[in-house]
């Protein structure tokens, strides 16, 4: 029987996935997919713990993060053209302009 | 029926006002000249109207009140007028004197730029004494009590172009000032002593009513009269705020006669006439007052022995005067300080305008020869006699008068404060033993004034020595009359001893109802043996009339028979002629101890506390906040990795410490 | 129309600098003249208060709004609350009054940007008149920002040399003690939600009968009173002021010593004095303390300033001082003393602000060094100059006597005796730095040849300085007219701050144990 545990453990292992990625990895483009990742084991939690508690908020506001995940990938998808347009590059690395 | 106090201030008032806004577009100076001097002249006739009015009332205390000036909660305070015998004999002698000078200010300032100003200040002024002299409150009173200082800095510095005159104007304002910081501190602590009796009040007349909740002798009455009394210092150039009169000699000579001779400087003593029953209850306020006026008319005395200019010795004069009259009112002779007061008004002025007179023909000599020579200078004088005969005349009577010689005006009035002094219940021997000193000294130096002016060889550049004029009569008329009070003033207050007719002291009986319930009150007075002991007053008369002549002789001998013997003098004691002729240094000991601490404090306060540590404060937050700043700024590496590893230990910690913390 | 006098006095300046938006930037004149219509009908607006003698019967507030404004649920609620009382009213007639004058001052002196600096003027106005007229704390809070605003940029952009410097230093300075006091205002607001005592908003006449227990008080009259103190300023917080003086261009510190520093006095009166009663009489020895210190340090060091600006923004940390001395002696007269000398210094160092613009206008220096017998070359400015002077100088028959006799009677006739008789020493040395620099500036032989050529007062500058001459002289000799309306009001706060600290010493523990729970 796969229980509320086994659904936790699942998305704390995609949401340190997520993360680790976030931490280590230069290309923008893997970074994004890494915070989809991170935001989608939330998600996951949400409907699992919903559903647990016979509770309807938390898929409520999966629609939620859905809908904003939504905006950020096409802002952030468009910010990453104009960064590529300007320096040819998509490492994070190349962009270090907001420093001392 | 004495509704028409308010006139007496408001005509010069008015005068004031019109020359000040106008003066400068009516440039006759016969206008600007007649319309202060028929102001002045107005306030005159309606003080005599009020004066002989009062004299056949039997109610001798009158008020005028006009309005309410400012009234909140407790305190109540009225533009009010109080006539009473006091108040009456001073607008006489105020507007009196000052009608006269005015008109001699017409003949003296001719041709002065700024002449319609000179007139503006000198109306106004005679409206504060009006004020200070009429004011039925403290606080009236200390209207003209500052409205004078103002006036007095104002024609101090008439000549503003001289820095000595901008100088001495300020040093008079000041040191004024540190006496109104007395007044003011006397004030608060009356207004508060009666009112934690239940009587809140400055009026003088309920003060006067009310004095007796007091405690006589007590601390608190010796406190108010003693704040009082550093008050009556700073206007009334007493030890120690003496020192801006003989400065302010920088002004006009009418000014000096006026307002540092006859009336502003004896507001002190009027003032301390009017609180007089406040004053009666305090003896060791009124030992201090008699110490301090002795002590100051012998010091101004000594250090008219060693004076040149005209001026200056007048001026150390009436500061020794006036401690004549300090002396009179600390023995508990108010009438007689007031009786001196106003003689001495008389004669003082009737000097000043004399000196004036004299450096008015001096300069117009100089004028004429294009010389720069000090026109002040008694050095240049000499032998004026037959130049200025009426000048001659008129000063050599004030100079008796004010020497103290037999049925002039001063033998009357000096006279009666020495027996004061002597027999008083207040009274003290050394005081008398002083008084009778500074009497001698005074008459040695007027009368080396009067013989370095007039007498003897003339000492003129031989290029001025022919063009010494006469002055003409807005001077001279103003100088007689003067002189003729100076000589006669004297017999409205005959002492009982040698009241052969049995006229009665006039000014005795006439002032009475104002000084005379203080006096019964405390005891103070001639004791009973004393007062018929006709012999020793008289023997004590003839002595200081002995006292006064050798004085004179003395100076008749050195400054006419042997010519020689200052100089010898000065060479046998050249320490002691260096520190008289230089006042004794108060001046720059008062620099060393008051002027310039203050400077080198408010420096320090400004550079040091200010700049270094309020402001070192303020900007030293502003510098630790920029240094930590721009150490934390390395922080922000602009990797994004950084950031993204310190958001995940950020979390990590924060999540820790609440599962584990 | 008297049912929204208040508001439309006081936004009818910033309608006004909406009009001032819409002309053209260069057209100086119009903007000029555009901007002193708007202040001037904004005079004429406050003029019916004046007349009124309702003051002199009540002494509550009067001309009344109240509108609800901002509430979120229970958890919040401020409102629209305005009104004015006999304490108020003269400041607000003393703001309306200097601002026309300020205006004409800047007529030859602002030639950039002026349609900025008029605009900033007007938006400054609405601030001042409307934080006199606030009767709710968080609205009083919101005008006394505003305020600080135009006055940072009226520093900072039409300055001097050393303008930043100035305008940072206002800032800072200012900012860090409006942020204490709002800490301050939420808590007391959040303490009365709690206590449940009948509140409406944050408005300030429910606040007063509020008994917040004395330990709290301790803190928020701390934090509001150094708020005030700041404005005042007081001694050791007044180090901003001459830097602020000398920077600012001459409307700007004509308002700042006339109207801003008046917040801060106004702010112990209507705010932190009766609110934190029992705390004020904690404070006092120290307040007075500082107020005398006040008066004799900006005596001594005005003594010594080579600048006349700045001689004039220390002798205002001096005449400053005697309003707080006359506030903290808690009874009619030192009160009556504080209010009126609020006025005096408006009028008084408005005055002297002006006269140090006319002359730096003419010389652009004002080191008194520089000078010297100015009286010969222009004798109007020179009588002008010592009357204000003398004002300053506070001798009887003018405004500034009244002001400081009032406040030294007031705090002798309290438990203040002995801080009495040194602040009265501040008479001595008033007269020694003022008259010291009359005699450097105006006296003596004219040495300097750059001052050969100076031009007297023109028509526009004597009729900007004869308003004020007029009341110097009317203060001076019939205050009445002002007392008479300030009586009623001061009676009352007076009484009800001493009813009030009875009834805190009766509040009883728990309201505290809650408090601390609370917090």
């Amino acid at each position: 029987m796969i229980s509320v545990y086994h659904y936790m453990i699942l998305s704390a292992i995609l949401f340190a996935i997520g993360s680790f990625g976030v931490l280590t990895r230069k290309n923008m483009i893997v970074i994004f997919m890494c915070i989809e990742l991170m935001l989608n084991s939330v998600n996951l939690t949400f409907i699992a713990l919903s559903r647990h508690l016979g509770n309807m908020d938390g898929q409520i506001f999966v629609f939620f993060v859905m809908t904003v995940a939504a905006a950020e990938a096409a802002v952030g998808l468009a910010l990453i053209i104009a960064f590529y347009r300007n320096k040819e590059s998509i490492e994070v690395d190349d962009f270090r302009l907001l420093k001392w | 029926m004495y509704s028409n106090l308010w006139l007496i201030p408001f005509f010069p008032l008015v005068g004031s006002i019109i020359n000040g806004l106008f003066g400068k577009k009516i440039k006759n100076e016969k206008v600007i000249g007649g319309i202060a001097t028929i102001a002045i002249f107005l306030s005159f006739l309606v003080s005599c109207q009020n004066f002989f009015r009062l004299l056949g009332d039997t109610e001798k205390v009158h008020q005028q009140i006009l309005g309410s000036w400012m009234s909140i909660g407790i305190l109540n305070v009225e533009w009010g007028f109080l006539l009473d015998p006091l108040s009456a004999l001073m607008i006489m002698v105020v507007t009196g004197v000052g009608s006269l000078i005015h008109l001699y200010s017409i003949g003296y300032m001719h041709g002065e730029t700024g002449f319609y100003r000179f007139f503006s200040y000198l109306n106004l002024f005679c409206f504060s004494m009006l004020m200070l002299v009429l004011g039925n409150n403290a606080l009236v009173m200390f209207i003209g009590w500052e409205g004078v200082g103002l006036c007095s800095y104002l024609l101090i510095g008439y000549y503003f172009e001289k820095k000595s005159a901008g100088d001495a104007a300020k040093k008079a304002f000041v040191v004024n000032r540190i006496g109104d910081f007395g007044f003011l501190c006397g004030l608060f602590t009356l207004f508060w002593a009666l009112g934690s009796k239940g009587v809140w009040t400055l009026n003088f007349v309920e003060i006067s009513e009310n004095a007796h909740l007091l405690q006589s002798g007590g601390l608190l009455v010796t406190v108010v009269t003693l704040c009082f009394f550093l008050g009556a210092t700073g206007k009334s150039a007493q030890i120690p705020l003496y020192t801006w009169l003989p400065d302010a000699m920088e002004g006009p000579t009418p000014v000096s006669a006026l307002i540092h001779a006859a009336t502003m400087v004896t507001a002190g003593i009027y003032m301390i006439a009017r609180m007089n029953i406040l004053f009666a209850m305090s003896p060791t306020t009124m030992m201090v007052i008699a110490f301090v006026g002795a002590a100051t008319a012998l010091f101004a005395a000594s250090i008219g022995f060693a004076q040149n200019d005209i001026k200056r010795v007048l001026a150390y004069s009436t500061v020794s005067q006036l401690g004549f009259m300090f002396m009179a009112m600390g023995v508990g002779a108010f009438t007689a300080g007031i009786f001196h007061l106003m003689t001495h008004a008389f004669f003082k002025a009737c000097l000043f305008l004399g000196s004036g007179s004299v450096i008015h023909g001096m300069h117009h000599a100089y004028h004429h020869a294009h010389l720069h020579d000090d026109p002040q200078d008694m050095r240049n004088m000499g032998g004026l006699r037959k130049f200025m005969p009426i000048t001659w005349i008129t000063y050599l009577l004030s100079c008796l008068a004010i020497a103290g010689m037999p049925f002039f005006a001063g033998f009357f009035s000096k006279d009666e404060i020495l027996w004061w002094t002597f027999a008083s219940t207040r009274g003290s021997y050394l005081v008398w033993i002083i008084g009778t000193i500074a009497a001698c000294m005074t008459a040695f130096y007027m009368f080396r004034s009067l013989y370095m002016t007039f007498h003897g060889e003339q000492r003129t550049d031989v290029r001025a020595k022919d063009h010494i004029p006469e002055s003409p009569w807005v001077i001279t008329l103003p100088l007689i009359i003067l002189a003729g009070l100076a000589t006669i003033a004297g017999f409205i207050g005959i002492p009982h001893a040698i009241d052969v007719a049995h006229v009665g002291n006039g000014i005795a009986s006439f002032l009475d109802p104002v000084f005379g319930q203080a006096q019964q009150l405390h005891n103070i007075g001639i004791p009973e043996d004393l007062a018929h002991n006709v012999g020793l007053e008289i023997g004590l008369m003839c002595m200081s009339v002995v006292i006064g002549l050798i004085g004179i002789g003395g100076a008749y001998y050195m400054y006419m028979k042997k010519q020689e013997l200052p100089a010898k003098f000065t060479g046998a004691f050249p320490g002691l002629h260096k520190a008289v002729f230089n006042k004794w240094y108060i001046d720059e000991l008062y620099d060393f101890l008051f002027v310039n601490p203050c400077k080198k404090i408010g420096t320090f306060l400004w550079k040091g506390f200010d700049v270094c540590v309020v402001d070192g404060v303020v900007n030293g937050i502003g510098w630790v906040v920029k240094g930590l700043a721009s150490g934390l700024r390395y922080t922000q590496s602009g990797f994004l990795h950084n950031y993204a590893m310190i958001m995940v230990v950020g979390v990590v910690v924060i999540v820790g410490y609440y599962i584990f913390g | 129309m008297a049912d929204n006098l208040l508001s439309l006095m006081t936004f009818f300046p910033l309608l006004g600098m909406l009009l001032i938006l819409v002309i053209p930037r260069d057209n100086g004149s119009l903007l000029k003249s555009a901007t002193l219509v708007v202040t001037l009908i904004t005079f004429v607006l406050s003029l019916p208060l004046a007349f009124d003698d309702v003051f002199t019967v009540s002494g509550g507030m009067h001309y009344r709004e109240f509108h609800e404004w901002i509430s979120i649920g229970n958890f919040f609620q401020m409102n629209y609350n305005v009104g004015v009382d006999g304490i108020s009213l003269w400041l607000v007639m003393l703001t309306t009054f200097i601002m026309p004058i300020a205006v004409l001052s800047t007529w030859n002196a602002v030639d950039k940007n002026i349609k900025g600096f008029m605009a900033l003027l007007l938006l400054l106005e609405t601030g001042m008149l409307g934080a006199f007229i606030s009767l709710d704390l968080f609205l009083f809070y919101i005008f006394w920002e505003l305020m600080l605003i135009p006055m940072y940029f009226l520093i900072g952009i039409w300055g001097g040399k050393n303008r930043i410097y100035a305008a940072v230093k206002f800032f800072i300075y200012t900012a860090v003690g409006s942020l204490l006091m709002l800490v301050a205002i939420i808590f007391v607001y959040y303490y009365a939600v709690q206590s449940g005592a009948p509140i409406n908003g944050f408005g300030i006449q429910e606040f007063y009968r509020l008994a917040i227990p004395s330990g709290a008080q301790y803190w928020l009259f701390l934090a509001f009173g150094f708020s005030f103190a700041i404005k005042v300023p007081m001694f050791p917080l007044h180090t901003w002021l001459p830097d602020a003086h000398t920077e600012a261009p001459t409307a700007g510190s004509v308002i700042l010593a006339a109207v801003l520093l008046k917040m801060g006095t106004y702010g112990y009166v209507r705010f932190a004095m009766p609110l934190f009663p029992d705390a004020l009489q904690t404070f006092i020895p120290l307040l007075a303390f500082l107020s005398v210190v006040g008066i004799v340090y900006g005596s001594l060091v005005a003594m010594m300033q080579e600048d006349v600006k700045k001689l004039v923004a220390y002798s205002s940390v001096a005449h400053l001082g005697f309003v707080m001395l006359g506030i903290f002696a808690m009874n009619m007269q030192g009160l009556a003393g504080g209010m009126i000398q609020m006025i005096n210094h408006g009028i008084s160092t408005g005055a002297l602000l002006l006269i140090v613009g006319f002359i730096y206008e003419r010389r652009h220096t004002r080191l008194i060094s520089e000078f010297g017998g100015l009286a010969h070359k222009m004798p109007i400015f020179a009588t002008i100059f010592l009357i204000i002077t003398f004002s300053s100088i506070g001798l009887p028959g003018t405004n500034g006597f009244v002001g400081e006799f009032l406040a030294l009677m007031g705090a002798f006739e309290s438990g203040l005796r002995w801080y009495a008789v040194v602040a009265t020493t501040g008479v001595i040395f008033a007269a020694v730095y003022m008259l010291w620099m009359y005699q450097r500036v105006m006296f003596g032989k004219m040495t300097n040849p750059a001052n050969e050529n100076l031009k007297d007062l023109s028509a526009r500058e004597i009729v900007l300085m004869v308003p004020l001459l007029v009341f110097v002289f009317w203060i001076g000799v019939y205050p009445n007219t002002f007392f008479e309306k300030m009586n009623p009001a001061m009676e009352q706060l007076l009484n009800q701050m001493e009813s009030k600290v009875a009834v805190v010493e009766q509040v009883e523990q728990p309201v505290v144990a809650q408090m601390v729970e609370y917090k």
